[in-house]
């Protein structure tokens, strides 16, 4: 089965380089972006018998530092 | 003093660590492998080396922070020994949790590599003792994510009980409160950005950090 775990920055801290992202898309003339926040997606294929439980362990233990991170499992059909 | 420096792959200060520990206390250090399961007997101080501890994939220091050695130095850290991380090393211990916070990519996005002006704020700890608190002093930094981050609880924490070692005099890398170095709860470990192990001859130009070492000599004997 494929998992998806998006990794996001928590509110509040600062992202620079979703700073930079933003600076360079104005420059590239396009405008209207509020803000851009940068974040990564991890995908996992793991057998069934991975329990929601497991993929949250691996999650806080070491896929996102969740003193600065949070992050959104997502299971995919397979 | 017994000291060890533990060695990951993509470590790159290990050997000038390695070098200031035999110059100030005389005696070599253990060198010890990120395999390693245990550390010796009887150790006074670990160190953990600046570098890119396996390719800092993910995460600055979050695969070393989760190698089979870094159990036995968190054990080590809560009976009493010493531990003291420098910038790959302070990354390594934030991942660990062995000291609150993260260091995040440098606010200006640019690596920072220069000798910088810190303000000694902590001279209590037995890493700071041989400096006097609100002493200026010069060290250099060179990395990447030393932009230290933490809620404002925790920084006002940190600050209440005295437990930010070292301050940048001006921003260097966007950390909160211009913090470069901070201690843990008990006072034994301590994670910094800068490098005192590369201001410790009159070769390097000044000597700034081997007063660090010989502060922990003194007091781990």
């Amino acid at each position: 089965m494929k998992v998806r775990v998006f990794v996001t920055l928590k509110n509040g801290v600062l992202d620079p380089q979703g700073k930079a992202i933003h600076h360079a898309l104005e420059g590239l003339g396009f405008s209207g972006v509020n803000d851009v926040r940068q974040g990564k997606v991890i995908e996992l294929d793991v057998a069934d018998s991975v329990s929601d439980a497991d993929i949250e362990g691996m999650c806080t233990k070491l896929l996102a530092n969740t003193v600065i991170e949070n992050f959104r499992i997502e299971r995919l059909a397979a | 003093m017994k000291s060890a420096v533990i060695v990951f792959p993509g470590s790159n200060c290990n050997r000038d660590l390695q070098v200031a520990l035999r110059d100030v206390s005389g005696q070599e250090p253990a060198m010890i492998w990120h395999r390693e399961t245990a550390l010796p007997e009887g150790l006074d101080l670990i160190a953990v080396p600046g570098g890119f501890s396996y390719g800092d994939y993910l995460r600055s220091g979050a695969m070393a922070a989760r190698s089979p050695v870094m159990r036995a130095v968190k054990d080590a850290a809560h009976k009493g020994v010493s531990v003291l991380g420098i910038c790959n090393g302070f990354q390594i211990l934030t991942e660990a949790g062995m000291l609150p916070g993260a260091l995040m990519r440098n606010a200006n996005l640019s690596f920072v590599c220069r000798d910088v002006d810190l303000k000694v704020e902590n001279s209590q700890s037995a890493f700071t003792s041989r400096y006097e608190a609100g002493e200026e002093i010069v060290i250099p930094v060179a990395h990447h994510d030393g932009n230290y981050t933490a809620d404002e609880e925790t920084l006002d924490r940190l600050e209440g009980e005295g437990r930010v070692a070292f301050r940048y005099n001006c921003a260097v890398n966007g950390s909160k409160r211009n913090i470069a170095g901070i201690l843990n709860e008990a006072g034994n470990v301590l994670g910094m950005m800068p490098h005192p192990e590369r201001m410790i001859e009159r070769a390097h130009g000044r000597t700034d950090g081997r007063r660090l070492f010989e502060g922990l000599l003194e007091a781990l004997g």
